[in-house]
């Protein structure tokens, strides 16, 4: 049994290094930074920490205005408040200006659990992706978590990174490399291959385990970087396993399993299947429960491979 | 009032050539924004001949204060400001709100001497907090300014970060709004009331300066009472008129942003050569 943590923590502690090292990394909060792991970064510097209240519209522009100075801002609240109610001065402040403004938020998902749908953002990474300049990325583990933090805080301009609320288990080892753009094969196969992103990681190799006993060879890929799209990863998935499935806890409309049909459609077209959130609200309940509830388990996707394989040409 | 020995009439003269090549520029280009233009005029040159510390030829310079031209529709006066100031030549403006023009429809970075794309309302105030914020970060004595229209302070964004300069006690940004007392569809306190302004701002905890903002004494003498606050986020509220200069623009919401055709441009410059000979 993996370790279990919240991507959130591995932002969080990442960011206090980052401090250290670098003076130039000042840190915005919509009052939520016990929430986002934020906080670590105000104990530590509390001179460079801004918690700008319940107004994530100003933690946004405010943030601009500071990476026009030659800061490297991080923004930070719950998904659902940052990429929805300040949608506007993302777009504008921080995407059309092109500015260093990297926005991290955690409480993505269904297993932000007993808070409810009104916390529940299903939509972060279908809005944040279709604006030009910025990067989007879902790390699956909190050693991800801490890698990306690290990495955008190196590479200029917009990025956008959702952490977990709820424990993920830890699938990579600290020595594992991580590129932006750059798909990371965890399990190869040849029947399938099942495209995950944050928690769906960890359940499509619990897919891979269930597909393995029908004497399915699946293979898995943590796709943590939605935008851009290692189009190769997924070109070849099409053409070595003939069937893909992807999966997110994420509405089904704009996110992941769009972005790689997006490829396949034009390139290779392979039957797919995407595993995801039906065009409905979440609900309150724990993270469990609802995953279930979602049809976001390790057994749904085991369930929607067997559906793309049987529909690949004969 | 005035510390910088400035001749006012000379600026009186750069205002009237402004309000000409604004409204010659919207011509030309078939669209755009006249009325917010002209009621800007004065607090752009202001700004740009008389307080900023800025340097044309180098636009980049660190230590420049900065404008954030919030109400990003006002582009024509942004342009003209600009041009006439050295950042571009003035043959520019020609190809206002053409393709591949380096003079976008609403006020864009494309365009040398502007520091942020704008065009979407109530953005400006929070990011030039930010600057501000940044600037005293790095012990810089460098001044934001910003330019709000007064339709623009009904986004609640405003007073997000209206809060946010008074609490961190902001006092290197100026807001400077625009109150022309005119939006797209009508008066707008008609529309929806901003009064009582003055104590909207003070409560909010701003040192407010009312001012005609059409009388360049009285703006530069506001921009200069800013200069010594402490402590406090400054606003001054200049009084002005929308579409100042063309009496058939005056006040009149349907020129927010609708170009003068040619026959309609001559009689403004009619007007305005008029306006100079009394």
């Amino acid at each position: 049994m993996s370790e279990m943590v919240p991507t959130r923590d591995g932002f969080g502690h990442e960011l206090v290094k980052l401090g250290k090292e670098n003076e130039k990394i000042v840190v915005l909060s919509g009052d939520l930074e016990d929430a986002t792991r934020a906080e670590y970064f105000k104990f530590e510097y509390p001179e460079r920490f801004f918690n700008l209240g319940i107004a994530e519209q100003d933690v946004v522009g405010t943030a601009a205005g500071l990476s026009m100075q030659g800061f490297t801002a991080f923004a930070c609240s719950f998904a659902v408040f940052m990429t929805n109610r300040a949608y506007d001065m993302l777009r504008l402040d921080v995407c059309y200006n092109n500015l260093d403004v990297k926005v991290v938020c955690s409480h993505a998902g269904v297993t932000v659990g007993e808070d409810g749908a009104s916390a529940q953002c299903l939509e972060d990474l279908a809005i944040m992706r279709v604006l030009p300049n910025m990067r989007v990325v879902c790390p699956a583990d909190t050693l991800e978590a801490a890698k990306a933090t690290r990495q955008m805080a190196d590479v200029p301009g917009p990025f956008y990174m959702r952490t977990s609320r709820a424990p993920f288990p830890v699938l990579s080892k600290e020595s594992d490399p991580f590129e932006f753009g750059k798909a990371k094969i965890i399990k190869d196969g040849s029947d399938v291959t099942l495209i995950g992103c944050g928690l769906m990681v960890s359940e499509s190799l619990k897919a891979a385990e269930i597909l393995k006993k029908d004497g399915i060879d699946a293979r898995v890929i943590n796709m943590h970087t939605i935008k851009p799209l290692d189009k190769d990863a997924v070109n070849k998935a099409a053409l070595e396993t003939g069937a893909i499935v992807t999966a997110e806890e994420h509405q089904m409309f704009g996110g992941l399993g769009s972005a790689v049909a997006e490829v396949v459609v034009q390139n290779n077209a392979v039957p797919m299947e995407m595993i995801a959130v039906q065009d409905i609200f979440g609900e309150t309940g724990k993270p469990q429960q609802l995953l279930e509830r979602f049809q976001l388990t390790g057994n749904d996707i085991a369930v929607a491979a067997k559906k793309a394989i049987k529909r690949k040409k004969k | 009032m005035v510390t910088k020995n400035v001749d006012v009439n000379s600026l009186k003269q750069l205002a009237r050539q402004f309000r000409k090549e604004v409204l010659e520029t919207i011509n030309l280009a078939g669209s755009g924004h006249p009325g917010g233009s002209l009621s800007a005029v004065e607090i752009f040159i202001s700004l740009y001949y008389y307080k900023m510390k800025h340097d044309p030829k180098r636009p980049d310079w660190e230590d420049r204060d900065r404008l954030i031209v919030s109400k990003g529709h006002c582009s024509p006066i942004t342009y003209v400001t600009l041009a006439n100031a050295g950042y571009f030549p003035k043959e520019e403006l020609k190809k206002f709100r053409k393709l591949d023009s380096i003079l976008q429809g609403h006020v864009s970075k494309k365009t040398p001497g502007v520091e942020f794309n704008t065009g979407s309302l109530g953005h400006g105030l929070s990011v030039a907090n930010g600057l501000a914020l940044g600037a005293k970060m790095l012990k810089k004595s460098t001044n934001i300014y910003c330019l709000l229209g007064d339709g623009e302070i009904q986004e609640g964004s405003i007073w997000e970060a209206a809060m946010t300069a008074s609490h961190h006690k902001i006092d290197n940004v100026c807001a400077i709004v625009d109150y022309n007392k005119v939006q797209e569809n009508g008066p707008t306190n008609d529309i929806k009331n901003i009064e009582p302004l003055l104590s909207k701002w003070n409560s909010f905890g701003w040192h407010v300066i009312e001012a005609n903002g059409h009388d360049f004494h009285e703006l530069m003498g506001a921009l200069d009472a800013f200069d010594s606050m402490k402590d406090k986020p400054t606003v001054i509220i200049a009084h002005t008129i929308k579409g100042k200069g063309v009496s058939f623009m005056e006040g009149q919401h349907k020129w927010h942003g609708k170009a003068p055709k040619d026959d309609q441009l001559k009689e403004a410059l009619a007007d305005l050569h008029k306006k100079i000979e009394a």
